[in-house]
């Protein structure tokens, strides 16, 4: 007897991902050129997030053109992205046979009180987290796979950095806090106990985090290993780039070998110009993705 | 006598639980990052990740003709998953296979997708009758070579196999608990230690 969609089997599809670069990807050639850089995913995209940036208005789940496009031209995993809360954009990804589910605070959410119930569906999901309590809810929903939400679209490293930062933190404090005191901290993050008693017990988070959001250069990538990232996602920093298969295949590289500096001074030479990043603070309130979530 | 070593290919992929599994076993793990580092250890286990990027990352840091050499020195491997794929000297829809030590042709994703991704139970042959197997977007053994033995079978397809000092299955015992086939895995590299010092 075989089973399907088990815990050990979303979560160890992650696993499998661990220490690698995820790529957004608007096309089939992108696509191709992610895989042949050593990418060991792609995100299937209408549009990266600094495009939905300046796009404005509301943006949703791909066309499925776009997806299926993308799936017919890498053996490597798909992704794709539903709107929070979107049972049936999530449902139709998943009878695509999409790999991964992004439930994702860069598109224009579809509940703004609840997200999906993830253990619901046999396709795993990945979601976005700033701190404990928005990790260990998506966890009590069903999240396979983490990521921290970063400010998508801006080539700015600070917020992964702070989210990836306040993660680790809490995790620290939940290991050294005695049992008896985890109910009033789940009561003060809003985050389920049992999770929680999870995690201190473990040291770690039950699933794998990545991070998400900013990433713009192959030292953005290795500074969010070192803060404890268990691989990287990466947006509108590639194709966005001047040389997207010589950038890609840097920031693969400076992933892969996240404490030897001197070569990843190497792969950082020629690499043409970066993102053009966005200062936070010149992003209004509303139009921050990472807000995005409940 | 010093402990024996083993390694675990650490590029990419399923490194930690791969090492967490040895230790449990009662030998020494240590991650290679670093071609040189293949001279230390004694067996070798190319873990479950993505053998597309694997490959891409072997050859950027010359691991190839490296990884190659141990094997024909003696020295035991061990192949899950990705590791498997690694291992086989024909892939199907492929016309070039990887490092092409193990005798069989081999079939990627052949289960199909993440979605068709399960467990089982399954008998392996001298380690266990039982064994919590987890199969992830995993491959399949299609046919071996003579000197292959097969250990164990889902459905029609060959999920484990052993030929010599090479080691590989389907699934990922990483994933679980149980360490029967790590512990297997660490007999074979104490007997080739032995083996190799005399």
């Amino acid at each position: 007897m075989s089973k399907l969609g088990t815990d050990r089997v979303k979560r160890g599809m992650a696993e499998m991902q661990k220490g690698g670069v995820i790529m957004d990807v608007i096309n089939a050639e992108q696509a191709k050129i992610a895989e042949e850089a050593g990418a060991v995913a792609v995100m299937a995209l209408e549009r990266v997030p600094s495009d939905i940036r300046a796009a404005g208005g509301v943006a949703r789940m791909a066309d499925p053109t776009i997806v299926e496009e993308v799936m017919n031209a890498v053996s490597i995993p798909v992704m794709a992205k539903a709107r929070i809360g979107h049972i049936v954009e999530a449902r139709v990804l998943e009878a695509m046979g999409v790999d991964y589910i992004d439930e994702s605070e860069v598109l224009t959410p579809a509940d703004e009180v609840y997200h999906l119930l993830k253990s619901d569906y046999t396709v795993p999901f990945v979601c976005g987290c700033r701190n404990i309590g928005e990790a260990a809810r998506r966890i009590g929903e069903g999240a396979s796979m983490l990521r921290t939400k970063g400010e998508p679209g801006t080539g700015n490293i600070v917020e992964a950095v702070r989210h990836m930062r306040e993660v680790q933190t809490q995790i620290r404090q939940l290991v050294h806090m005695s049992k008896d005191e985890i109910m009033t901290f789940a009561k003060d993050h809003g985050a389920p106990f049992e999770v929680l008693l999870d995690i201190k017990e473990n040291g770690r988070l039950p699933v794998v985090n990545f991070a998400a959001g900013g990433i713009a250069t192959p030292a953005d990538a290795a500074l969010m290993m070192q803060l404890g990232a268990d691989g990287v996602f990466v947006g509108s920093g590639i194709f966005k780039s001047d040389n997207p298969a010589k950038f890609a295949r840097a920031i693969v590289e400076a992933t892969t070998h996240y404490e030897d500096y001197e070569l990843i001074a190497k792969v950082s030479k020629d690499l043409g110009t970066a993102m053009k990043g966005i200062e936070i603070s010149t992003i209004a309130p509303e139009q921050r993705m990472q807000d995005r979530g409940w | 006598m010093f402990m024996t070593k083993i390694g675990v290919l650490g590029l990419q992929g399923a490194v930690r639980e791969h090492i967490q599994s040895i230790e449990a076993s009662g030998a020494e793990g240590v991650v290679i990052k670093r071609k040189e580092q293949l001279d230390d250890i004694d067996g070798l286990i190319l873990p479950g990740g993505e053998s597309t990027t694997m490959r891409r990352l072997i050859d950027k840091y010359d691991f190839f003709d490296e990884l190659v050499k141990f094997g024909e020195q003696g020295k035991p491997i061990f192949g899950t998953c990705a590791g498997l794929i690694l291992l086989a000297n024909d892939i199907e829809g492929q016309d070039n296979a990887h490092l092409q030590l193990m005798d069989m042709k081999v079939a990627r994703n052949a289960f199909g997708r993440q979605k068709d991704s399960f467990e089982a139970s399954l008998t392996i042959t001298g380690v266990a009758d039982d064994f919590e197997a987890v199969f992830i977007r995993a491959p399949f053994v299609m046919e071996v070579g003579q000197g292959v033995e097969v250990l164990a079978t889902y459905g029609d397809n060959i999920v484990a196999a052993k030929q010599g000092h090479y080691l590989c299955s389907a699934f990922h015992p990483e994933l679980t608990d149980d360490h029967r086939i790590t512990e297997y895995f660490v007999k074979m590299v104490e007997q080739s230690k032995k083996e190799l010092a005399s």
